[in-house]
């Protein structure tokens, strides 16, 4: 047995030795995500870019993948990638933040890609969209659609990303209707469809009519489906799960930051920066607005538009705090800094932020 | 057919060596057949997965750094099986050794010295004892199963650590992301010889005490009874309730110091997430090793060496991460049946000739 | 519909999977035998149940496919702790890991594809009434049938039930399947009723879940019941009071129905005789019958 074991050994040797040489002028390209590929959320639209990349580069490029990588012990993960010869590394997930910049400081030569991160090097590059861009159209629109004057609002951990989200909603929604409502329940986890479902329920029977979620499962939107009310995809556009209640939703596209960045490997062109596109750039977009009155979905259509092209900005002063306090220059926008670290609410929300 | 079990008079020492080879026999026909349907090469997914980590230095240390808290917990886990106490909580152990051990580098940043690093390590072993000294205390004093209350407290550390990082003990200069500063210098385990650290030393040194206590001395003799034939024990006046809780301060007091060795190695910070389930996967670490320290130890280094390889052939081969769990479900699959080999004869016999045999 | 029902339906659909997969472990404890891998039967049950519904359109095959899944997996871990008698606690883990990996592949094609769900009155499907029947059905057989009885004496003692001639091995075999069948089923009712859809590890933990509600209900079957709904109800509510906005922690609201258990289980375990009574005095330990 252990002859066979040896032979064997000696056999995928000369397999591999022969799949490396045969891949020699290829770019590798690899990525880390913290969930599985299968989740149809975060980590999906992460490999939808990755295959994009793909597609778009064919030849020039090969691409390799770990899922389900745990933040805790990641620094392996990504220094084995490093080791195998990946010429450019996307790590998908906050978590990873340190581990990336560790593993950074020993491969010079590769290039590392953090997402949402706020720490940079000569080699790592940071990279997020402005999603809140998106919920700031979805507000409006929620303020428009909405008979009781109240969403209910699915989160998941209260970080930056999703505060700035709530907030960019709700000013959204004032700015149709004033005395807008939003009650928020938090489900301590970005993923757990019975949850998520749990969590839809309660809050439509307590009087909210539309639903929006920042966690990843459908099951929300189903459950407005079920019982007739409205709601908004996440991450994915999922109207084929809720063909009668998806208003819009906002879609994470990751591709084309994907495609130029592995492009920049290849051409020598690739210099460290940190990145937050939005939907000027393309990485978020608005789907199709379906269920809505057509002069619903014009302002809505309008104001993407604004959006795209800069003439709005969510977060422009000045903005009333939750606690009265005023922030920001009248017609100025706030700073990235500012948006990217936000840990106050916007007045008119009625819940408390973790201090 | 049927198959029929016929218990040696003794366990067989040929087998005890040699079923873990036997087992990795049918994993590699089994597992091989599995990534042949799946169109891989299975020679090669083999190799690559077994092997391959097992031929550098860095994935060697790896393999021994992963294995580190497995150990550790597994170690404590198996001498509480073997007295009969259900700890199915050593995640939330790990967690609370984690946040105590913490708290030192969190609440006193500026504090640089190697008894800074000793303070950390004590306060995840107090930290670690304290909270398994609960279910321990409410299967003493109220009879609590302590299979619900050790498993429900995981998830209760789990979110009060989620709390503590997005709240109380965030970085302040963290941008409000969930996490705490991240430790240095003395704050951190010096390491041995490359990704190898202090903690490593700590597994290795808990298992030969432990080996030692099991074997030698009386302690050691006390939990087998408790275990073997409770009744006996009390009437040579052992005490359960202590026992229960020796038990529970023992195996609490090793995963807490598994959580703030992670935590002052690999993760090098309090996150919301600090570990991929080592309190789980220790459970079968410890039945893995036949309760065993020493087999403990060689079951860690399993275990770390299936998720290292299952890594391995995603990233070498693309084999789904999915192919590599069924994979090693299959790898402890076969051990586990292959240690029926050491205490019992396997005999197929035909059905008629089964039922024709005259009952004792 | 008023608040007061549109609550009480979402605890009894939180509840609903819970109880289904409790009340099989239950007996399959109650036989002498710890299943660890309820968690990993779940979600085989929940990947099959999705998949059998989607291509076919009925929820019905799709249910009966979630319970072949279940029983599948069941059998896996009977021939190996019952006929190769391995360490029940080790290999229930390891159905757990296998089952996470299995049905991530069989589901790899259904992701993004939304299900087919189960038909209902008023919110009401039929498993929610179909759960409490089951528990009241195996009530009654583990208390007031002979088959029941043996049941019990098998996990008793089952070196006096085999001395009187039964067959302790073929008894476990059984109720380790309809363990199996249970916990399917519970993990259909995830993917078919609860949230008609599949993704990965869908089941959360929720077969953990079961399994300590099986200690809570001190092997006794109606207090399964007691102990599902009493999760599901202070999950259910631990959002309501959410939605209040009263500053309180999410993640205190969050640990709250795990608090609650272990409260619970505190208090009623005070009755000692009454725990040594309903334990199953051979819980885990191996049986091998001379000849």
């Amino acid at each position: 047995m252990k002859k066979w074991l040896v032979s064997a050994a000696i056999f995928a040797f000369a397999l591999g030795a022969g799949a490396a040489s045969a891949s020699a002028e290829k770019v590798k390209a690899c990525w880390i995500y913290v969930g599985s590929i299968g989740d149809f959320g975060w980590s999906y639209e992460h490999n939808q870019g990755r295959l994009a990349v793909e597609q778009e580069l064919g030849d020039k490029v090969e691409t390799v993948y770990v899922e389900n990588v745990a933040e805790a012990d990641s620094e392996r993960t990504i220094e084995r990638l490093a080791r195998d010869g990946c010429a450019i590394i996307f790590t998908t997930s906050f978590g990873y933040m340190e581990p990336t910049l560790k593993v950074a400081k020993k491969f010079p030569d590769v290039k590392f890609e953090h997402a949402t991160g706020y720490k940079t090097a000569d080699n790592v590059t940071t990279y997020n969209a402005k999603f809140h861009e998106g919920r700031y159209v979805i507000g409006q629109i929620a303020a428009k659609m909405s008979k009781t004057g109240v969403a209910g609002y699915i989160v998941s951990f209260p970080i930056p990303e999703v505060v700035a989200g709530i907030n960019a909603f709700m000013l959204g929604a004032q700015s149709i209707n004033p005395d807008f409502k939003v009650k928020i329940v938090w489900v301590n986890s970005w993923y757990d469809p019975g949850k998520e479902a749990d969590a839809a329920k309660v809050l439509f029977s307590q009087g909210a009519d539309i639903i929006v979620q920042h966690t990843d499962s459908t099951a929300p939107l189903q459950v407005a489906e079920e019982q007739g009310k409205l709601g908004f995809g996440q991450a994915s556009d999922m109207i084929k799960f809720a063909p009668k209640a998806q208003l819009t939703a906002i879609v994470d596209h990751w591709a084309p930051y994907y495609i130029r960045r592995v492009n920049d490997v290849i051409n020598g062109t690739w210099k460290s920066q940190s990145s937050w596109d939005g939907m000027a750039e393309g990485t978020v977009n608005v789907a199709p607005f379906t269920n809505m009155p057509d002069d619903v979905a014009k302002m809505a259509g309008e104001t993407a538009e604004a959006i795209k092209t800069g003439k709005l900005h969510p977060f422009t002063g000045p903005i009333t705090k939750q606690d009265g306090t005023v922030i920001g220059e009248a017609g100025k926008p706030l700073s990235d800094g500012d948006i990217l670290g936000m840990n106050w609410y916007v007045k008119g929300i009625d819940d408390k932020l973790p201090q | 057919m049927r198959i029929l079990l016929e218990k040696r008079s003794e366990a067989s020492t040929l087998m005890a060596i040699s079923s873990p080879f036997i087992a990795l026999g049918l994993t590699v026909i089994l597992g091989g057949l599995i990534f042949a349907l799946r169109g891989f090469n299975p020679l090669e997914a083999l190799y690559v997965y077994f092997i391959e980590p097992l031929t550098t230095v860095w994935s060697i240390e790896q393999l021994i750094v992963k294995a580190t808290p497995l150990v550790l917990i597994g170690a404590g886990l198996s001498v509480c099986y073997l007295a009969n106490v259900w700890n199915i909580g050593a995640e939330g152990q790990l967690t609370v050794g984690a946040i105590a051990g913490s708290a030192i580098p969190i609440l006193f940043p500026a504090w640089q010295s190697p008894l800074t690093l000793m303070a950390m390590m004590l306060c995840g072993v107090l930290g670690g004892m304290a909270y398994g000294a609960i279910p321990g205390y409410l299967k003493n004093r109220f009879n609590a199963n302590e299979i619900l209350t050790s498993l429900m407290l995981v998830y209760v550390a789990q979110l009060f650590l989620d709390w503590l990082v997005r709240g109380p003990w965030r970085d302040p200069q963290g941008f409000n992301f969930p996490k705490s500063i991240t430790f240095e210098g003395w704050q951190l385990l010096p390491t041995i010889s490359g990704a190898i650290h202090l903690g490593c030393l700590f597994a290795l040194i808990a298992v030969i005490v432990l080996a030692f206590v099991m074997g030698k001395t009386l302690k050691g003799f006390e939990i087998r009874v408790a275990g073997n034939a409770p009744r006996a024990g009390r009437f040579s006046g052992f005490s359960r309730t202590r026992m229960v809780m020796f038990c529970f301060l023992l195996s609490g007091g090793l995963a807490g110091l598994a959580g703030i060795t992670e935590i002052a190695s690999t993760v090098g910070q309090l996150q919301p997430q600090i570990s991929p389930g080592y309190g789980f996967a220790a459970i079968i670490v410890a039945f893995l090793g036949r309760l065993n320290p020493i087999g403990v130890l060689f079951a860690g280094l399993l275990l770390a060496l299936s998720y290292i390889g299952g890594e391995a052939v995603q990233i070498s081969l693309g084999i789904s991460d999915k192919i590599a769990r069924v994979f090693q479900g299959i790898l402890l699959f076969s051990i586990l049946a292959c240690d029926t080999l050491i205490l019992y004869r396997i005999r197929f016999l035909p059905r008629h000739a089964a039922a024709a045999q005259p009952a004792e | 519909m008023d608040m007061f029902y549109a609550v009480a339906l979402t605890i009894m659909t939180a509840a609903t999977p819970l109880l289904l997969a409790a009340v099989g472990e239950l007996v399959v404890e109650r036989s002498g035998v710890l299943n660890l891998g309820v968690e990993g039967m779940m979600i085989m049950g929940a990947v099959c149940g999705f998949g059998a519904a989607f291509y076919t359109g009925s929820t019905g095959i799709g249910l009966i496919a979630s319970i072949a899944a279940g029983v599948s997996m069941s059998l896996l871990f009977g021939f190996l702790t019952l006929t190769l008698v391995s360490n029940q606690v080790a290999t229930g883990l390891a159905l757990t890991l296998l089952g996470l990996g299995l049905s991530g592949l069989i589901g790899e094609g259904f992701v993004g594809q939304p299900g087919v769900k189960l038909w209902s009155v008023a919110g009401i499907d039929p498993l929610i009434p179909g759960a409490i029947l089951l528990t009241a059905a195996v009530s009654y057989f583990l208390f007031r049938s002979k088959a029941g009885l043996v049941i019990r004496a098998v996990g008793d003692s089952h070196v006096s039930a085999h001395s009187l001639g039964y067959n302790v091995i073929a008894v476990r075999y059984l109720c380790v399947m309809f363990g199996g069948a249970c916990a399917g089923l519970a993990g259909g009712y995830l993917s078919l009723a609860y949230t008609p859809q599949w993704v990965e590890n869908m089941t959360a933990g929720r077969g953990w879940i079961a399994l300590a509600l099986v200690v809570f209900a001190s092997w006794l079957p109606w207090r399964a019941v007691v102990g599902a709904y009493l999760f599901g109800a202070i999950s259910i509510l631990s959002y309501t009071v959410q939605t209040f906005a009263l500053g309180i922690p999410s993640q205190f609201l969050s640990s709250l129905p795990y608090l609650v258990t272990i409260i619970a289980l505190v208090v009623i375990s005070g009755n000692r005789a009454m725990m040594r009574a309903n334990t199953p005095a051979c819980l885990g330990k191996p049986f091998v019958p001379d000849r």
